[in-house]
């Protein structure tokens, strides 16, 4: 069965085609044929993330208006043949979204794919909640402050509102993903702790990003994370992120948190 | 009642039954709870009609339209003596619509119905004696209680109330067993309790309720108001914050103490 997942956060730039491009890539690395879905259009990002740009000919809007077929605009990865993407256009707006194009489409997509990540534009409009529309599960992507806080706050209202997961009655299943997690700066109380944004949210914990270089270093080689060094910390993160997404259970650590010296080396010897 | 986004909702009366076996359709029946004026009538009955009268003389047509419960608890009295007072008040235009109390051998077809389970309500303003007859006719002797078969007005919400969302409750009570978020809002009419952290504003007593209360097991609000009178998070004393808190009114300022 089909799973179709939000990557969802309100609040801009705080790491949710990051999120995508490496939870995808981690579940297509389990051997799921995983599609990762462009909802950003206008400025579509997940392209380079996943190192495709240059691949691009056909996108989703060209998909929802019946330019193009489905698997004309899709484009499998060079390095893993589970992982696919599907482009935004660059050139138009969100307006171009139809609710009934994009159902079509997942529905579609429902047929081939055991994953659908769906990246989800910044903000509560339409482009972020088509994105939502038919998802199974979130993954509200925060980082921890305030501000960021308080929009997932609200994001998670609306996934409880206007999903048609919601309007069937069902509740929608939603997880935190919190990235850009910088331990020492939560210690020194700059920035949220964990416990803090999990009691205010209310929603369980997917996993802890640390804010890393390797991010990047990823991004700058048009890799996701998860593909570009599977031993980073961030990489680490999001394949145990992506495990649990997948129903298994695996022990949540904090970034940072010294896990000692034998615990390192016995957790590089499982990885 | 309003509310925005999805919230539950506690005080639906509303049963479906569906026949399973013949189709899809179901009748639908729905709780309603109206106002009934409550008489119960004292021996002797002759005197008793006689200051009902007296009463009615004063205000021609209080009964009317009303829907009135006969209370016989206390009545000592046999099916015809019943059957005879029934109809010596549909006489006066007074029908009543169900009797509470009553043994089952008091009753005959044709009869109005047993009723049980009303709830007291306040008493209705019977309308003045003339001064002159205030001592002689109080209509205080015919028990004037109002009978009120509806629970007070109150909402449940199972869920946190999240930024954005507004959760808008003028006949009465609201409670929410989770947080309220920074950024959303709850709205009652009567007192507003929140199981949670309240982070967001607290409306009590929006229409009009100087006896409205908030109540909160960890105080973080932007926002408190109780008709109309309000306070923002920099008015709070500091050593609320982050602790259990009620608030009330007092004239015109807004009073709070920790819970323990
Ligand atoms: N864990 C991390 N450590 C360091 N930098 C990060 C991390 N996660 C994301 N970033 C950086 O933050 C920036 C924004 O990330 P990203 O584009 O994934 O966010 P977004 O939520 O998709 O943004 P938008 O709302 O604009 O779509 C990028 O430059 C990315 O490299
Ligand atoms: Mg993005």
């Amino acid at each position: 069965m089909a799973k179709v997942v939000v990557v969802t956060s309100g609040k801009g730039g705080v790491g949710k085609t990051t999120s995508s491009a490496a939870l995808g890539a981690a579940l297509a690395q389990r051997n799921e044929k995983t599609v990762v879905v462009d909802f950003d259009v206008g400025l579509r990002n997940l392209d380079l993330v996943m190192g495709a740009e240059r691949r691009v000919v056909y996108d989703l809007v060209n998909v929802i208006q019946g330019d193009a077929k489905l698997t004309q605009a899709v484009i499998r990865d060079k390095r893993l043949d589970t992982l696919f993407l599907l482009p935004a256009s660059q050139t138009r707006d969100k307006d171009s979204l139809t609710p009934e194009g994009v159902e079509r489409v997942i529905n579609e997509l429902k047929q081939q794919f055991d994953w659908i990540i769906c990246d989800s534009p910044a903000g509560i409009e339409r482009g972020a909640t088509l994105a939502m529309r038919h998802a199974d599960v979130a993954v509200v992507v925060t980082n921890p402050e305030v501000s960021s806080v308080r929009d997932s706050d609200r994001i998670i209202g609306l996934l409880d509102a206007k999903t048609e997961k919601a309007e069937r009655g069902e509740r929608m299943e939603k997880h935190l993903l919190l990235t850009r997690y910088d331990a020492l700066r939560a210690e020194r109380g700059d920035m949220l702790k964990v416990d803090d944004v999990l009691e205010i949210l209310s929603i369980p914990l997917l996993g802890i990003v640390p804010e890393s270089m390797d991010v990047l270093k990823a991004s700058n080689i048009g890799a996701p994370v998860t593909l570009a060094d599977s031993r980073s910390a961030p990489a680490l993160a999001y394949l145990d992120a992506a495990r649990r997404l997948a129903g298994e259970t695996v022990p949540m650590t904090i970034p940072g948190e010294k896990r000692g010296f034998l615990g390192k080396i016995f957790g590089r010897r499982a990885a | 009642m309003l509310t925005v986004n999805r919230v539950g909702i506690e005080n639906e009366k509303l049963t479906k039954i569906s026949n399973v076996l013949t189709d899809a359709r179901s009748i639908r029946i729905k709780g309603r709870s109206f106002l009934a004026l409550m008489l119960s009538p004292e021996l002797p009955l002759a005197e008793w009609l006689a200051r009902l009268d007296d009463l009615a003389g004063r205000s021609a047509g209080f009964f009317l339209e009303r829907p009135i419960i006969l209370d016989v608890a206390d009545l000592d009295i046999d099916r015809h003596q019943l059957k005879a007072l029934l109809d010596e008040l549909a006489g006066r235009n007074v029908r009543v619509m169900g009797i509470e109390g009553g043994r089952p051998s008091l009753f005959e077809p044709g009869m109005p119905p047993a009723m049980r389970g009303g709830r007291p309500a306040p008493d209705i303003e019977v309308p003045a004696a003339e001064p002159a007859t205030v001592e002689t006719a109080k209509p205080a002797d015919v028990r004037q209680d109002v009978q009120i078969a509806r629970a007070p007005a109150s909402m449940i919400v199972r869920e946190p109330v999240r930024s954005g969302q507004s959760v808008i409750f003028p006949e009465g009570d609201v409670t929410v067993i989770g947080s309220v978020a920074s950024g959303a809002e709850v709205i009652a009419g009567g007192s507003v309790h929140i199981y949670g952290t309240l982070r967001g504003r607290a409306l009590a007593g929006s229409v009009g309720n100087t006896g409205a209360r908030i109540f909160c097991r960890r105080l973080e609000a932007e926002l408190l108001a109780i008709d109309g009178v309000y306070k923002t998070a920099e008015d709070l004393a500091p050593a609320l914050r982050g602790q259990a808190v009620q608030l009330w009114l007092e004239g015109d300022s807004i009073m709070a103490e920790r819970l323990n």
